[in-house]
């Protein structure tokens, strides 16, 4: 396969060219079917997603990569029905019996638009905690610092952090909120499009940010941004029209893909 | 200059002058109010009580009477309120149960207030046997309180980002902590403004306390606070005129010298606290959510 240079119009399954050690994958999806009602949005991908790195989901609008991405830690209970299996560390997490919120808590979120509460910024980060029962100040102050540090905007908002969250710029909030999903020490964080509403310099300090993150935490990020993706991702992930198309390391996304769909949307030459 | 141009012009200045006509009515009603009445509202005025057959009377237990009946509505009407819109809003889904809350609210903020004032003199004052009372006068504005509140808040939950449920669930918390911690405290501005317009209503109601809180204002003893004394102000099982009701009374079978002067201040200070109430509705809501965005 490797050595092919033709490209397929349309595989039958996805093309798939790497295969992680079963003890590096910290995520693995099997047979999931996506249905907004009756209405199947995303099915056909049995996608392993490798400790410690960066896997970047890519296409078109409408492609099914959010709806994949907030299937992961289960934010669309409610909102799509989901079959088949969400394995994470080799459990099933796509079953009525597991606890939706340690799943959230280890499994965390950015989203798209900066979401700060309407509290301070050390409330901000600590409001999880708080809710489930640390209210030891060290501890707390300790968290506080640690996570800002980890999202790179410690320095900028270390001396205001009893200002309110909403006073923010942008590119600070989306830093804050990802020190948030971090307070709670999740293992896998999951971005959808976290800097689309963002300006250039933030862009580029928040991948700066999320490269060091790397180290620590495995990461999965939605974006409709190529650069973005070749940039700053290990893997990549193309999706169109419901299906994981092809999926790789990014280098070879972008400069040898398999599939012809992949390379007319890498080189832009979709639709 | 072409045809589309001139209609659009004497279109403009038809809708100007429509408008200019309500601002002319709101600020002729407010002009004469002001000037007939304020000239007798003085400090005297506003704090001794009502005489009911010499001149120099006062309206200081009115006042007193309108604040306190205000206040224990809000204390009844805002839990109710609240819940009922985290509900509508949070949970309820589009089915006929939530239409037939819905309509149920619209319905009764359609109710004419004398209608809520009869009813609530059958239920509280006759059945339950509260009397004319402040309780039952706290009860009926109640009613006639709530869709109006529900659907304030309501209003102000709907406005705060589906971005903000999202991150909380997304944090492991859950919906329930989600609403209480984040979204109700998001919406609090709008919340808070939402009360002081209903204030406003409900201490200018007169229709729906007249057979409910009683057209009586008996002496207070203002040593004296506590509640289970029937002379004590803060007893709510004592009959209780206010000042909305107190300008219809001494209107229609007032026999004291100077009526006029008294009905005529009443106005004035009446309509000075509504006004009051909905200019600082804007102000208050706007200062809460600075203080939640910015220093401090």
């Amino acid at each position: 396969m490797q050595n092919t240079t033709e490209l397929n119009n349309k595989p039958k399954r996805f093309i798939y060219d790497f295969n992680p050690e079963e003890t590096e994958i910290t995520m693995q999806t099997k047979d999931l079917e996506i249905y907004y009602g009756k209405n199947l949005a995303m099915h056909n991908a049995d996608l392993k997603f490798k400790k410690n790195t960066i896997t970047a989901l890519i296409g078109p609008s409408g492609s099914g990569k959010s709806t994949f991405l907030r299937s992961l830690n289960r934010m669309n209970d409610g909102i799509a029905t989901v079959k088949g299996e969400i394995l994470y560390q080799g459990v099933n997490i796509n079953q009525p019996k597991i606890d939706v919120y340690e799943v959230r808590r280890r499994i965390g979120m950015v989203f798209q638009r900066p979401n700060p509460f309407a509290k301070s910024i050390y409330d901000n980060v600590t409001f999880a905690l708080q809710r489930r029962g640390v209210h030891d100040k060290k501890t707390l102050d300790r968290v506080v610092e640690t996570t800002l540090k980890q999202a790179a905007v410690w320095d900028q908002v270390k001396d205001s952090l009893n200002k309110s969250a909403l006073s923010l710029s942008g590119g600070q909030a989306q830093r804050v909120c990802i020190a948030r999903a971090l307070a709670v020490q999740p293992d896998v964080l999951l971005l959808d499009e976290p800097a689309s509403a963002l300006d250039p310099v933030s862009t580029q300090q928040l991948e700066t940010t999320l490269r060091e993150l790397k180290k620590d935490y495995t990461i999965i990020i939605v974006t409709h941004n190529m650069q973005q993706a070749a940039r700053l991702s290990d893997y990549t992930v193309f999706f169109n029209m419901g299906e994981a198309i092809e999926y790789n390391k990014t280098r070879k996304v972008f400069t040898r893909p398999k599939v012809q769909m992949t390379d007319d949307y890498v080189s832009g030459n979709f639709g | 200059m072409n045809r589309t141009q001139k209609q659009s012009r004497f279109a403009i200045a038809c809708l100007k002058a429509v408008a200019g006509f309500v601002v002319l009515i709101l600020a002729f009603l407010i002009g004469y109010i002001f000037i007939t009445g304020l000239p007798n509202v003085s400090w005297h005025f506003l704090t001794s009580p009502a005489k009911a057959f010499n001149a120099g009377g006062g309206i200081w237990i009115q006042l007193f009477n309108s604040f306190y009946l205000l206040v224990l509505a809000m204390i009844i009407s805002l839990p109710i309120a609240l819940g009922a819109a985290i509900y509508l809003n949070e949970y309820a889904t589009d089915n006929w149960f939530t239409a037939a809350i819905k309509t149920s609210i619209e319905i009764l903020s359609s109710l004419p207030s004398v209608v809520v004032g009869l009813f609530g003199f059958l239920l509280f004052v006759v059945q339950f046997n509260y009397g004319f009372s402040i309780l039952s006068g706290a009860l009926t504005l109640t009613i006639f309180n709530l869709p109006l509140l529900t659907r304030n808040i309501e209003d102000s939950l709907a406005n705060v980002s589906d971005d903000q449920r999202q991150g909380g669930l997304g944090l492991g918390l859950s919906k329930y902590e989600t609403i209480i911690h984040i979204v109700v405290p998001a919406s609090l501005p709008g919340i808070i403004s939402g009360i002081i317009l209903c204030s406003g209503r409900v201490f200018g109601e007169a229709a729906a306390l007249i057979y409910t809180a009683g057209q009586s204002a008996p002496a207070l003893n203002f040593m004296d606070w506590n509640p289970f004394n029937i002379d004590s102000p803060l007893s709510p099982l004592r009959p209780a005129e206010t000042l909305a009701v107190h300008i219809w009374k001494i209107n229609s079978e007032g026999i004291m010298p100077d009526l006029t002067q008294v009905s005529s201040g009443s106005a004035a200070v009446l309509v000075l606290a509504i006004l009051i109430f909905n200019l600082s509705a804007r102000f208050v809501g706007r200062k809460v959510f600075e203080r939640m965005t910015s220093v401090k």
